[in-house]
């Protein structure tokens, strides 16, 4: 099956995302080469069909962000919010994340082989992350649902004021966030890390990861506490 | 926002290209920071007796040949003065404060924007690209430049306000965020006879950390004095003679890029402004770390 290619350089932007929301299904499935993207912002977002989209390149903000059924793969680094507000789908990107990655996704799956800076995660509502490297401070950050695998370290206060979701490190965790605690693995858990490395292409074995997720202190007004959260 | 521009250049063959270079780093930056814009080039180093002078003349047909004028019937001492519409750089063995003072005896609204014997500073409102042409960057020659692009927030727009800010002899720096704490800094530092030129938030961090050099610090030792005192959100690119630094705060909020290959080092606030760099496909290319620094050398 051909490819159907766009130069950023000689297509804009604007007509690329146009056609990708209105003329793909015109196409006959084939999948969509985006060269030289050179760090443009908002690259592919809002995507609502089920198209391979691939980005040659560096991509900017937002790239991929609300992504819906599409499976995007960026052969590069991105900057900040990629697959933010993801709804379902997969994004891939290949290099480092910038930070917010994955910011308030409710569904799909993001991977990111590099590391994440800060933010990653954060107010996640049910999508699955996973991260080949390591992922900045304050990620998973009141992150209420979904499913975050990291393979690499973790910075500063991780998990800080988790509702439902989980994480599972395979490194280091430099701080636990407000109400955050390591739990034991479960049979279900390493199926879970299973399930999720095998998906983004990691070999890790599930019983280097533990497990986080929240102690659900912070679910009830505690007049005690005195400022101790 | 604010976009920041940093370029060191390892191969001394590449060095008279500094300009080409940094152009379209500087255009790519343009919308992030649309009001203002400004650079400080480090260039061939003057004898140890000379001073470079960087100039802005707030008016606008400022006749140069009268300053030189005055200068030589006042002083029997070497001049050389080169001019760029209303800014100007001039070179002298004259001393640092005799210049100074003689500079603001003349009443002429001219402003210093730079002194040193290796650094160069152009800076003005208006669009970036506009400011590349009006003072012909493509044509800057040098080791290594710190540039900036403008997005007022905290204080007015004049070219006074641009960035890059100075203080002391070839010290500049860009930043790209807002400090919480910059009325405090100067609390500090001006009863110790440091002079504030605006009521910018930049000038309080450059100030700051030029002060700490001159009592004595590294430039890392200064850097690490800055992560202690400088509160708020910041990415800082500062330029000396020899180094290039660049740091975050602990919070990272405002962005930055690094690309280095083995004959330069490019940091921008996007990738975007990087993506015309020769061999940028192949450098090693990352986003630096909160609260590390990050210092290169000529």
């Amino acid at each position: 099956m051909d490819r159907l290619t766009f130069d950023l350089t000689q297509t804009p932007l604007r007509e690329v995302n146009h056609f990708l929301h209105h003329n793909v299904s015109q196409n006959g499935g084939q999948a969509i080469d985006l060269l030289n993207p050179d760090g443009a912002h908002n690259i592919a977002v809002g995507l609502d069909a089920p198209i391979e989209v691939n980005i040659l390149g560096h991509a900017g903000y937002y790239a991929a962000g609300m992504n819906k059924l599409a499976n995007v793969t960026i052969h590069g680094n991105v900057g900040p919010g990629v697959a933010e507000n993801m709804m379902s789908g997969r994004v891939h990107v290949k290099g480092f994340a910038s930070v917010s990655a994955g910011a308030s996704a409710h569904g799909g799956l993001l991977i990111i082989e590099g590391d994440t800076s800060l933010r990653c995660g954060i107010s996640l509502k049910g999508a699955d992350i996973v991260v080949g490297g390591n992922v900045g401070s304050f990620s998973a950050f009141m992150a209420q649902a979904g499913r975050m695998v990291i393979c690499g370290n973790a910075g500063d206060a991780l998990g800080d004021s988790l509702y439902e979701a989980v994480l599972y490190v395979r490194g280091s965790i430099k701080s636990l966030g407000a109400d955050a605690q390591i739990e034991p693995m479960s049979e279900a858990d390493y199926e879970v890390v299973k399930e999720l490395l095998d998906k983004a292409g990691f070999s890790h074995a599930p019983h280097e990861f533990k497990r986080i997720a929240s102690a659900k202190q912070l679910y009830h007004w505690n007049a005690d506490a005195n400022q101790e959260y | 926002m604010c976009g920041i521009i940093g370029l060191l250049i390892k191969k001394p063959e590449l060095r008279n290209s500094l300009g080409e270079l940094m152009v379209p780093m500087l255009i790519g930056m343009s919308e992030r920071g649309p009001d203002s814009a400004g650079l400080a080039v480090f260039t061939e180093t003057v004898a140890e007796s000379h001073r470079k002078y960087s100039l802005y003349s707030s008016g606008k047909d400022f006749h140069w040949s009268e300053l030189l004028d005055a200068f030589q019937a006042q002083f029997n001492t070497t001049v050389d003065l080169q001019t760029h519409g209303n800014q100007a750089v001039l070179i002298t063995d004259l001393a640092p404060e005799r210049m100074k003072q003689w500079l603001k005896e003349q009443d002429l609204q001219l402003h210093v924007l730079s002194t040193g014997r290796a650094i160069d500073l152009y800076k003005d409102a208006g669009s970036p690209p506009d400011i590349a042409n009006r003072y012909n960057f493509k044509t800057l020659k040098g080791t290594h430049v710190v540039a900036h692009t403008r997005m007022a927030t905290e204080s007015a727009v004049t070219p006074a306000h641009a960035h890059p800010f100075t203080a002391g002899e070839d010290f500049c720096l860009v930043h790209n965020g807002s400090l919480s704490n910059p009325y405090s800094i100067r609390r500090k530092l001006e009863p110790r006879g440091i002079h504030f030129e605006t009521d910018n938030d930049t000038e309080a961090a450059c100030r700051f950390l030029e002060w700490r050099m001159q009592s004595g610090d590294t430039l890392e030792a200064a850097l690490q004095q800055g992560f202690e005192e400088l509160d708020g959100f910041y990415t800082l690119l500062i330029g000396t003679q020899d180094k290039l630094a660049l740091v975050r705060d602990a919070f990272a909020c405002k962005p930055a890029v690094v690309a280095e290959t083995e004959d330069y080092v490019a940091i921008a606030s996007e990738f975007r402004s990087l993506a015309h760099l020769p061999d940028v496909n192949t450098a090693h290319i990352y986003e630096p770390a909160p609260e590390e620094m990050y210092v290169w050398t000529v």
